[in-house]
């Protein structure tokens, strides 16, 4: 009878500690996004009566400024992925590698200061380097050159989720080169190698699950970002989240905006698996 | 054997020497790590430098190998100074401690990293693989990962992808401390019947005297810097010139006292008590009244049962000696062939090996022997602060 009781209790607490993460995962979620994909196949055929179809899907693919957001959002995000990779190795390699000590701990709070204000404030502070009056036009004006617009273009956009995604990249990357024994560099200079050599044949496949879980975490938030696209994009830097936004918002047709929130979600998945098949990395590998 | 690699380190100036460091001095900040330290290696021997951690070995190593630079001195490999050669460039390879196999390459891999960069054409390359792999006793694994080999099999990977690039020099960073004891022993072995079937200049650094006198044809012993002594296994061993090495060579009893006698190079040491024993002298001549150390072997010493009758003033010596000396047994360690009986003189304690033969006497504790041994055995320094 007792031990009929221990069971039960030991039942009753694995419950317990599981409820919060099945809440979490069923109610937001599993239940909205089931809720959108079924939302993406109804079709309105009057103000109060709808049908079951393939419609919205259908418009995306017939209408090119759909599809040409969404593959310029993906090769965009693509980009800042790459370039936020470039600026954060070296970056992760200071930080892990040659600083020691107190020097170490600032330049990870140097990073992370920005991410204490949010992405709105975050925006503001590169639109007033880069406007016209801004500071960088200033000072360029003070060489004699004329009044420059750096805002409201595709490398403002790219500047702004760089800086956005850097954060990302950079502590994945120092935690995984913190672990390179200084050993394996230095056998890969004794045994001939060169820098270039060291780097691709050694650091580079020891960092590979480092590089490829930063990427992941970079590309799906600036796949999804909707700020810093929207305030310092010009009016021909369409991102696909505003698709989104003006259907849901806007047009109020919550089917069209399902399903390109479907799409997009494709998308995101289609890309982490193959980065990670490309790499030959697997997930518990990677976030682990 | 012995005195041929005497002879030979001796008429070193003439044969070929693949390494020569002349006057190598690396400090790091008031710290001497390397202090004027000058060497030769012949080819094809085994050098070993020996020390206790902290001794400025490493650092010395480091500096054939090129990751530091000395601030004074030249390092010679094969006649060509290396100083302004970087570390990819030297005809020198070197076997980390931790082995630093790359563990995104398989066995092969590893291997092959070297030759590619020497600009080995791929079929040769295979070839050369194949053929390092088998004399290291490790053919058909070039396919696995370093993970999945045991730790004597990594040692192997580690010194086959040095072997292959057949450098002039290859350095050991004390490759062995990782393995078990009984592994060890075995690399021991292994690794000295290696460098024979290569023929590489080795140069193999470690804190672990049994290492060094098992495979090398010359130890140097090294102590806060510099060399105490570069000599033979057998020389260090017998004929050690600092109370340094005598005591960090091999087991040896290290015994305070008072010379009371000189005659040559020859001293009578008052011990505590009654007791006098005679030692041969090193060093300048040692006068009356010194405070020394002396040094003897557990080897060396010959235990003479004494009858509690007989305890008296002037005991009972062998014939012969000039010496007097009564201890007091502690206790017997049997160990195989390195049994050993614990005694006590006054205040300090010694070893000595017991007989090998099996009808040795038994000793108790408490009971009282006579110590005696061949002059010669033993040693005092004169001349080193204590």
């Amino acid at each position: 009878m007792n031990k009929v009781h221990h069971q039960h209790a030991r039942r009753l607490s694995l419950w317990l500690l599981l409820t919060p993460f099945v809440l979490w995962i069923g109610l937001l979620v599993l239940l909205p996004h089931l809720q959108m994909l079924r939302v993406s196949f109804q079709v309105r055929e009057s103000w109060d009566s709808v049908t079951w179809g393939l419609d919205q899907y259908a418009h995306f693919f017939t209408e090119p400024y759909y599809w040409r957001t969404f593959l310029r959002t993906g090769l965009m995000s693509l980009l800042t992925m790459i370039l936020t990779l470039v600026v954060a190795f070296p970056i992760a390699w200071y930080i892990a590698r040659l600083a020691r000590g107190r020097a170490r701990g600032w330049l990870f709070l140097a990073c992370l200061i920005p991410f204490w204000a949010s992405e709105l404030v975050r925006t503001y502070g590169w639109m007033i380097l880069l406007r016209e009056s801004g500071v960088f036009s200033a000072l360029l004006q003070w060489f004699g050159f004329a009044p420059t617009e750096m805002l409201y273009n595709d490398v403002a956009v790219v500047v702004g989720l760089v800086y956005n995604g850097l954060l990302f990249m950079v502590v994945p990357l120092v935690t995984t080169l913190d672990g390179l024994d200084e050993s394996l560099v230095e056998a890969g200079y004794d045994l001939g190698g060169g820098h270039f050599t060291v780097m691709r044949e050694i650091v580079v496949p020891w960092a590979m699950p480092g590089i490829v879980s930063g990427c992941i975490v970079v590309f799906m938030l600036t796949l999804g970002s909707y700020l810093t696209p929207t305030l310092m994009g010009g009016k021909d830097s369409a991102w696909f989240t505003q698709q989104i936004f003006t259907q849901f918002i806007t047009r109020f047709n919550w089917e069209q905006g399902a399903a390109l929130g479907i799409l997009l979600l494709l998308l995101s998945s289609l890309m982490i698996w193959l980065g990670l098949r490309l790499t030959g990395q697997s997930l518990r590998k990677v976030m682990g | 054997m012995t005195s041929s690699v005497m002879t030979s380190s001796q008429d070193s100036a003439t044969t070929a020497c693949d390494l020569v460091c002349q006057h190598l001095v690396r400090a790091f900040g008031a710290h001497q790590a390397v202090d004027d330290v000058s060497f030769e290696v012949p080819a094809g021997r085994f050098f070993s430098i020996l020390g206790p951690s902290g001794c400025g070995k490493t650092t010395l190593l480091r500096m054939l190998a090129g990751f530091e630079t000395p601030d004074a001195g030249d390092i010679l490999i094969q006649g060509r100074s290396m100083l302004p050669v970087p570390p990819n460039r030297r005809p020198v390879n070197l076997v980390f401690q931790q082995l630093a196999l790359f563990p995104s390459m398989t066995v092969a891999e590893n291997i092959a990293y070297g030759l590619k960069r020497h600009k080995v054409p791929a079929s040769a390359r295979r070839q050369r693989i194949d053929e390092v792999l088998a004399q290291v006793g490790l053919d058909g694994l070039g396919h696995r990962q370093p993970a999945a080999l045991s730790g004597g099999q990594r040692q192997r990977v580690a010194l086959a992808r040095c072997l292959v690039l057949r450098p002039a020099l290859l350095l050991l960073d004390e490759p062995l401390g990782a393995l078990d004891l009984k592994l060890r022993e075995q690399m021991k072995v292994e690794l000295k019947h290696l460098q024979q079937a290569f023929g590489t200049t080795f140069v193999y650094i470690t804190h672990d005297q049994s290492e060094a006198m098992v495979m090398s044809d010359q130890v140097a012993v090294m102590r806060e810097g510099r060399f105490e002594q570069v000599d033979t296994p057998e020389a260090l061993y017998h004929d050690p010139q600092t109370p340094f090495v005598a005591g960090f060579v091999g087991d040896n009893n290290q015994l305070e006292g008072v010379v009371e006698r000189q005659e040559g190079g020859q001293v009578g040491v008052r011990l505590s008590g009654n007791n006098l024993v005679m030692a041969q002298c090193l060093g300048p001549a040692a006068s009356v009244g010194d405070q020394v150390s002396l040094f003897i072997r557990p080897e060396f010493i010959r235990m003479t049962p004494l009858s509690s009758g007989s305890l008296s003033a002037d005991g009972m010596q062998p014939e012969g000696s000039s010496m007097h000396c009564q201890a007091e047994v502690v206790t017997t360690l049997f160990d195989g062939a390195n049994s050993r009986v614990e005694l006590r003189i006054g205040r300090q304690t010694l070893m000595a090996r017991l007989p090998q033969d099996a009808s040795s006497v038994h000793f108790h504790p408490g009971e009282w022997v006579a110590l005696s041994w061949a002059t010669e055995k033993a040693r005092v320094f004169s001349g080193w602060a204590s």
